[in-house]
């Protein structure tokens, strides 16, 4: 019996420190958007009631206001677990690798896709803490080899980069363009 | 047997094959690696397929969904670590095998019951097709809008313990997907005034952000760590065979994750629950369990395996994804203008036959691969996880940035990174999300034009699909009320749980 209950364990999802806050700040995200309800949505005339235009956001912000709030009541009289400050730090390190992630996608359309990307692995392994050559190395073989599989191999679209005007018109400044 | 013989024919082509072996065997590898898994992998692919033939682009997602659980096994079972979320039951008895010097056994008995619980529940279901063909002309709009609600009732209700939780966020995917210009009566939904947030949410993007983005802001932030690995020897074929000494259990695996794949909402969690239960109760050694039973091993690994070719069946026949890798899959369908639903079985039983079979000869080809690679993909995994996560990030950028080079859509995804990130390490599910978010669009289409021919609330239910479907749903909710009744009841302290991060918990 005491292995069922530790198999329902492994299915079973337990709270983690910092719950109230995510609880808290999901309710009020829901409250707003049932505030803005009125004038983010429109109810026509001479339409039957299901077919409204604000039939299925009033539906689902109802029930994400309904559900964040006995969620966050669950959180509220639930023992607290330690570390709340902790993770809600963890969270906000976390957006360092968004803007890594931004910065990204602004120098693409600037330098091209095989620099862009060669900088930006090269750059973000190197703040990882991989500083060696060889890391280096496999940085830059990386990001060669995900351009030439996406953009040469299988064509997506991806813009050809400001900088490869630079180039020197001819075969080479296609082969850029439509390649790397 | 036309149609079989039709499908066989679609897919003897060279593109076809290739995506299949790229698919199964890639899969294989993005299975074993930690922290990557199918739904990563999917959505980055996603976009690319978009300019493949349907069945080529689908063959190769198929290939990383079925294949993927095989190579999850090999972390699980090797080092404690599951590759893939469906794998945690794994370690369960996989790993204490590996501690009593029986690793090639037990990496045989996973390859061997994934295997059957594949094969059993492909064969079962082309078996079944013609009679899906003659069941779903039966689902007209009411019948697939209670089927789309039954999913999101059941995806809420399958988070046991977050059920509320799961509730918000399934919410939360109905809501995003009604962000935009309205298609109807052309009026704006929740835009704040906003250009960018008129054409709406693309599902990939929330999809990429959820999945991908979160997953490489997570490797990216945790601290560095790199599995230890030893080298497997011995026959791995022989070890493979030792399943067959345990068809029953192999059998009630592939059932259970059949039965339950076919289900929306529900996967393989539950198929899994059912069949380690069924197993460890059945069993003359049951105290094994958990210590590195053999039984436990394959009743886990045969029933997940079940479930991807089973979870196709909602999606083909009825338009209805019930988990979020074929939600994923939904995409291409509709990007190449082929419509999943009642009428594909009907029309064009020779690709459902197509994709089946595809699925067969991907866990032949994950098979022969396996039985050679392990060594080799026990290299591979040995990807240091902060590099991981710059991998991941760099993968992520083609995904979302090819769909239509938008910096907003980019945005957006790296703030839907950020939530999946904070949900993954709060236990929340993400699934939620992305069926609320496909599920919904779904309801909002079916309801208005079921609507059109209803008088009274009754009339809704009065044809007999329909009546099933409702009574379902409100049998499932009464249930579970019962159910949380029951357990508060038995209740135990809070700090009797461990609150860490779960791997299987992880989606």
């Amino acid at each position: 019996m005491t292995r069922i209950k530790t198999l329902q364990d492994l299915f079973k999802r337990y709270r983690r420190p910092g719950d109230m806050i995510f609880a808290l700040a999901f309710f009020l995200f829901s409250l707003a958007l049932l505030i803005a309800m009125p004038w983010q949505t429109e109810w026509t005339a001479r339409t039957a009631f299901f077919g409204q235009p604000a039939f299925w956001p009033a539906v689902s912000v109802g029930f994400m206001a309904l559900f964040s709030f006995l969620h966050l009541m669950g959180a509220l009289v639930s023992e607290r677990i330690p570390g709340r400050l902790a993770e809600a730090k963890y969270w906000l390190r976390s957006l360092e690798f968004a803007a890594w992630f931004i910065a990204y996608v602004l120098i693409v359309p600037w330098l091209g896709y095989l620099p862009g990307s060669i900088l930006f692995v090269w750059a973000l392994a190197f703040r990882m803490g991989y500083r060696s050559l060889r890391w280096a190395g496999i940085s830059a073989l990386f990001a060669c080899a995900v351009v030439l599989m996406f953009k040469s191999f299988l064509q997506v679209r991806i813009p050809a980069g400001e900088l490869y005007d630079l180039l020197p018109s001819g075969a080479l400044r296609t082969f850029f363009m439509i390649n790397l | 047997m036309d149609a079989l013989l039709s499908g066989l024919d679609l897919l003897a082509r060279l593109d076809v094959l290739v995506a299949l072996l790229i698919g199964s065997v890639g899969g294989v590898i993005i299975g074993a690696i930690p922290g990557v898994g199918p739904a990563v992998a999917i959505a980055i692919l996603l976009p690319a397929t978009f300019a493949l033939d349907p069945l080529v682009g689908l063959t190769m997602l198929l290939g990383i969904y079925g294949s993927s659980m095989f190579g999850g096994a090999l972390p699980a079972i090797l080092i404690n670590t599951p590759g893939t979320a469906v794998n945690a039951l794994t370690t369960y008895d996989g790993h204490p095998m590996t501690q009593k010097g029986q690793a090639l056994r037990a990496l045989g008995l996973a390859y061997g019951a994934s295997f059957v619980g594949g094969l059993i529940s492909i064969v079962a279901l082309i078996l079944f097709a013609p009679l899906l063909a003659r069941i779903a002309p039966m689902f007209g709009s009411r019948e697939i809008f209670l089927a789309a609600l039954l999913g999101i009732a059941l995806v809420i209700i399958a988070h046991r313990g977050q059920t509320f939780a799961a509730g918000m966020l399934a919410a939360f995917g109905i809501f995003l997907q009604t962000v935009g210009l309205e298609p109807v009566k052309y009026t704006q939904r929740y835009t704040f005034g906003q250009e960018w947030l008129a054409s709406g949410i693309d599902l990939i993007v929330v999809v990429l952000g959820l999945f991908a983005l979160s997953q490489a802001f997570l490797l990216l932030t945790d601290p560095e760590s790199a599995p230890k690995t030893q080298p497997i020897k011995g026959n791995m074929l022989r070890a493979m065979g030792e399943v067959l000494r345990h068809k029953r259990v192999a059998a009630v695996g592939a059932g259970s994750g059949t039965v339950m794949g076919m289900i929306p909402g529900v996967g393989e969690f539950t198929a899994q629950f059912l069949s380690y239960t069924y197993a460890q109760r059945s069993s003359k050694d049951p105290e094994a369990f958990g210590k590195g039973s053999p039984e436990g091993l394959i009743a886990s690994e045969s029933a997940n395996n079940a479930v991807p070719a089973a979870a196709m069946i909602p999606l083909l026949a009825l338009g209805i994804p019930g988990e979020a890798l074929t939600a994923m899959m939904l995409s291409v369908f509709y990007v190449h203008n082929v419509i999943p639903g009642p009428g594909l079985f009907q029309n064009q039983l020779d690709f459902v036959y197509a994709l089946y079979i595809a699925m067969i000869a991907l866990n032949i080809v994950v098979v022969v691969f396996v039985l050679f690679s392990s060594n080799l993909i026990m290299r591979i995994i040995r990807i240091p996880t902060r590099f991981l996560g710059v991998m991941i990030l760099t993968l992520s950028f083609v995904g979302v940035y090819s769909l239509r080079n938008s910096i907003t859509d980019c945005m957006m995804a790296a703030g839907f990174g950020i939530l999946g990130l904070v949900l993954k390490r709060q236990n929340l599910p993400i699934v939620p999300i992305v069926l609320g978010m496909v599920l919904g669009g779904i309801m909002e289409t079916k309801l208005r034009s079921a609507m059109a021919r209803v008088d009274t609330p009754l009339d809704f239910v009065n044809r007999p699909i329909a009546a099933i479907l409702a009574l379902a749903i409100l049998a499932l909710i009464a249930l579970h009320v019962w159910g949380v009744i029951r357990e508060h009841r038995n209740r135990e302290p809070e700090f009797s749980h461990d609150h860490d991060v779960h791997d299987s918990q992880t989606r």
